[in-house]
């Protein structure tokens, strides 16, 4: 048997089909709308940035629609995920390679070369890519574009166009049809619009994407945006304390409810782009028990890493005794660790038998923040902590998680390691709300009695990497931390065996033996002590 | 110790190696001739079409069988020895055992069609009639046009395969309407369409009478018996259901019917020889359960309830309410309890159908008590639980009906049909 076969279970791997020609002329459309954007990066001079950009911008959003009303609306509703192993694009092929390169580069540029995407310096006027952005800034906000402008709005562009795809995918489920409006409109709105008329309306308060909260937002705190803050008024406390109550109350409440997937499929910019234009790789992600074990390891190793930099990064800034801000610096350790010490204790009261031997992983991680903290109260001044600069821990987290991991490889590695690299292996918020989701929410998704067949749909299609095979076909609902409620997998389920349910605490977790449908004496002899 | 040894790594030999595990210390040995690793063989279509690879389909990583000292051979066992406790490959390796468990499966039907052993025509059982079919289909410009032949679970599966590839299908299918020998009219009447709509060319009431060779030996027509009409064709699907895969044990004293006798305790005839899935086949029917029952949760259950034999508490096979599970092409498929094809003397059925076409549900009430005997539901997921609880505590349709709604397992913001149902059945109650 050839190596070949063990791979696609093919003499040769299959070829994917031709595509039509109405696809075809798409691609030409979407593909020209591109190209004015690298014709601007070339700094061609365009006679009109703002209809190039309108032509831009609408030829790519034109394409994508083409495309996908022959890819999915010349068929009948139902599960469309033919050949998505074959295409080189989503196979990890020649194009998903190229893409990934292409995306990488990208992003590489625009967190660390800013000035070659155009961008003016020093009052200099932007040229090339950005100042083909310039018109469509000024109409929203009054100012020009920023690599972040730009950034923002093909981001918000991807998710609306691939968005569209995605809903005609799953048009017979209204579950995913929903989840994809709520989240281009959070996106549109509340990620891209919002804040620039905000920025109309009072320049003093610092871009705020409100449903971006701490810790995905890791500057959040920093100093300059709390100054900034405190000081446009009513406007910017209200945001200062909606940021707070996000994170301490909104979140614990509606992941409660409804499991983190409020969140990360619903509403999170970050979910949303990986379930429209990232949706083509969620087969991707890796189902190995070693990739579940590293996840756990890095998750929370960059959610430690995130606590302890911006406790520092609030430490450093905070008077020695409280005039500007409620309190000092050492009530503020105390606040923190007696915050931390809290939830620590209440998990392990009521919920080590659920947490196994991942409980002394909780416990190190507890125990490394309790160390910092009193390292911070021994070696922390106004600019310094453990003796180092805090600035400067706070821009390696930004270097390292904010732009290598979230963008990067986050995104540029989509056809590579699949649509939530950044959301499975490192999003201190996705973090939070799955350790959230795993003790107390009333969220799981069900199995049905005994009609798994083990096919494996499901674990393939999971974009969080979780075997839900392995629960399904014994019958256990699924309650994982990491799970986002996509709802995929119980969407291209062949014999309707899984349910996203929100359902009472008690039972949550039910492993058996012995399936529904079999002997029921036999099912109480094996499943009795479970 | 006792070294156990499992012919067949499908779904009911690896549960039953499972659970010994789990019950016991000894020694077990899984042989297969078909792969290395246990895999999902109702996923081989979604290799096929390209939604899932080989790797996939293995519900196990391969370190699985190790750590649990499940010991794997690749070999094909030709004769078993009952007398010595001894099965000889057809390398001629001897390997000796303690218990053995025959859990072989099954394999394609062939009624004796001329051409049938052609090169192009094969069944869809196992992984190497997927190669088989890759190498036969893999495009349409390979294969200009797929002839199936017999109207069951796997021809539909196949016909799907096939279109995923813009391969045009043509599917013979003997009955009047499809598996309208277990689906009631409405239903199968329903399934037909929805076959029509996937631009499946549906041939009712065709038998198969021969397969035309090219000079090569290839299929390259088959021929209609009522019409005596040729259609050309360059691959053909053998799908007229399966039956025991047993030849092998012709010679071993092992009492054999269509498949391997065995008795409620899944024991044979044979003392410590034991057989367990579809190769099985009960002496007695249990209940109205078929004696050989080639389904993948039957596998399972005669696993969990062998090993519970094997490891010293012998306990009768005793399987539950009756359910099951299907997808056509886009309509996925469940039943719970028996609804019949033909509906038996006592057994009246409720249907409703949505008016798109691709929703029903039949209800079987039994006439004189009015007792809940089964459920059909196409299109909208239900509960295994609910009715295997309802079932058990032999609620009347009356109930079943208004509970309905308990029972909904579709995804959230589904659109529900149950205040439809209700009110279609009293509707239905007023004009009998």
């Amino acid at each position: 048997m050839n190596s070949k076969t063990n791979e696609s279970m093919s003499l040769a791997k299959p070829n994917a089909q031709d595509i039509s020609t109405k696809k075809k002329v798409a691609l030409g459309i979407g593909f020209t709308g591109l190209f004015i954007l690298v014709l601007a990066l070339a700094n061609v001079s365009l006679p009109n940035n703002g209809i190039f950009l309108a032509l831009s911008l609408g030829l790519i959003i034109a394409g994508v629609i083409i495309y996908s009303r022959d890819e999915y609306l010349t068929k009948l509703e139902g599960i469309k995920n033919d050949e998505a192993w074959f295409k080189s694009i989503s196979s990890r092929g020649i194009w998903g390679w190229v893409l990934g390169v292409v995306l990488t580069l990208f992003y590489i540029v625009l967190y660390f070369f800013a000035e070659l995407l155009g961008l003016g310096s020093d009052g200099a006027p932007n040229t090339g890519l950005i100042a083909l952005f310039d018109p469509l800034s000024q109409l929203l906000s009054g100012r020009n574009a920023s690599q972040w402008f730009v950034y923002g709005t093909l981001y918000t562009v991807a998710i609306v166009a691939f968005g569209y795809k995605f809903m005609l995918k799953y048009r017979h489920n209204r579950y995913q049809q929903l989840r994809t409006a709520s989240v281009m409109f959070f996106q549109m709105a509340f990620a891209f619009l919002i804040p620039e008329f905000m920025y109309r309306l009072n320049s003093d308060v610092p871009y705020n994407d409100i449903k971006n909260m701490w810790p995905l937002n890791y500057y959040a705190f920093d100093e300059w945006r709390v100054d900034q803050f405190i000081n446009s008024g009513t406007i910017g406390m209200a945001f200062l304390i909606f940021g707070i109550l996000s994170i301490f109350v909104i979140s614990p409440f509606l992941t409660y409810k409804y499991g983190k997937r409020w969140y990360c499929s619903w509403v999170c910019g970050c979910g949303g782009l990986a379930e429209t234009a990232g949706d083509p790789f969620r087969h991707l992600s890796s189902k190995k028990m070693s990739a579940w074990k590293l996840e756990r390891w890095l998750i929370h190793t960059v959610l430690v890493f995130s606590v302890v930099m911006t406790t520092a990064v609030i430490y450093t800034y905070l008077g020695y005794d409280a005039e500007k801000y409620w309190f000092n610096k050492d009530n503020f350790l105390l606040f923190v660790g007696g915050f931390l010490t809290l939830v620590f204790v209440v998990i392990m009261v009521f919920k080590r038998h659920e947490l196994g031997k991942d409980a002394r992983y909780g416990a190190i991680g507890y125990a490394l923040v309790i160390v910092s903290l009193i390292a911070m109260h021994y070696t922390g001044t106004t600019n310094e902590i453990f003796y180092l600069p805090a600035s400067g821990m706070r821009s390696a987290y930004g270097f390292y998680i904010g732009s290598i991991f979230s963008g990067v490889i986050g995104t540029g590695f989509y056809p590579i390691l699949g649509n939530r690299a950044w959301c499975r292996f490192g999003c201190p918020m996705a973090a939070v709300l799955g350790f959230q989701q795993r003790m107390f929410s009333k969220f799981r998704i069900t199995t049905n009695g005994g009609q798994c067949i083990s096919c494996g749909n499901c674990s393939n299609s999971c974009e969080m990497g979780i075997d839900v095979r392995a629960y399904a076909q014994k019958g256990e609902n699924i309650v994982r931390s990491s799970c986002v409620g996509c709802g995929v997998c119980s969407a291209v389920c062949p014999r309707g065996v899984l349910k996203l349910e929100n359902g009472s605490l008690e039972g949550r977790i039910n492993p058996t033996d012995v399936l529904l449908g079999n002997d029921v004496d036999l099912m109480e002899l094996m499943n009795a002590d479970k | 110790m006792k070294h156990i040894v499992i012919i067949g790594n499908g779904i009911a030999g690896v549960t039953a190696a499972r659970h010994i595990r789990k019950l016991s210390d000894n020694k077990i040995t899984i042989i297969s001739a078909e792969t290395d690793h246990f895999f999902s063989r109702t996923a081989l279509m979604y290799v096929y079409m390209g939604h899932m690879k080989y790797e996939h389909t293995k519900p196990y990583e391969d370190y699985f069988w190790e750590k649990n000292r499940i010991d794997l051979k690749r070999a094909y066992i030709k004769q078993v020895l009952t007398d010595d406790k001894r099965l000889i490959t057809s390398e001629g390796e001897k390997i000796a055992y303690d218990s053995l468990i025959i859990a072989t499966g099954s394999k394609p039907n062939k009624f004796g069609w001329p051409g049938q052993d052609l090169k192009g025509v094969q069944g869809l059982y196992s992984y190497q009639d997927l190669e088989k079919l890759e190498a036969n289909a893999p495009d349409k410009e390979t294969c200009n046009r797929a002839v199936i032949v017999g109207g069951g679970l796997i021809g539909i599966e196949m016909a799907e395969m096939l279109r995923s590839r813009n391969i045009p299908v043509t599917f013979l299918v003997r009955e009047d309407s499809f598996w309208n020998g277990v689906l009631p009219a409405g239903e199968s009447a329903l399934i037909n369409d929805h076959i029509n709509d996937h631009h499946i060319d549906l041939r009712l009431g065709t038998n198969l009478k021969e397969i035309i060779s090219d000079e090569n030996g290839r299929a390259k027509a088959v021929v209609i018996a009522e019409t005596g009409e040729q259609l050309p064709c360059n691959v053909v699907g053998l799908t007229a259901g399966v039956s025991p895969n047993i030849d092998f044990l012709k010679e071993s004293g092992i009492e054999l019917g269509r498949g391997v006798k065995v008795n409620r305790f899944l024991e044979t005839n044979i003392k410590d020889v034991y057989a367990i899935g579809d190769c099985a086949e009960q002496h007695e029917p249990i209940g109205m359960r078929r004696p050989i029952e080639a389904v993948w949760y039957t596998g399972r259950m005669m696993g969990e309830t062998l090993a519970q034999t094997i490891c010293g508490n012998r306990i009768e096979y005793k399987p539950g309410h009756w359910f099951n599970s299907a997808k056509f092409l886009d309509i996925e498929y469940q039943t719970y309890g028996w609804v019949f094809g033909r509906p038996q003397e006592y057994e009246q059925q409720f249907h409703w159908k949505h008016e798109d076409n691709t929703k029903c549900i039949t209800i079987s009430t039994h006439k004189e008590t009015g007792k809940f005997l089964g459920i059909n539901t196409f299109g909208i997921r239900m509960r295994h639980e609910i009715f295997d609880r309802w079932l058990t505590e032999e609620q009347p349709t009356d109930y079943v009906i208004k509970h309905l709604p308990v029972a909904n397992f579709d995804p959230e913001f589904y659109k529900q049909f149950e205040k439809q149902i209700l009110a279609a059945y009293n509707n239905q109650l007023q004009t009998a």
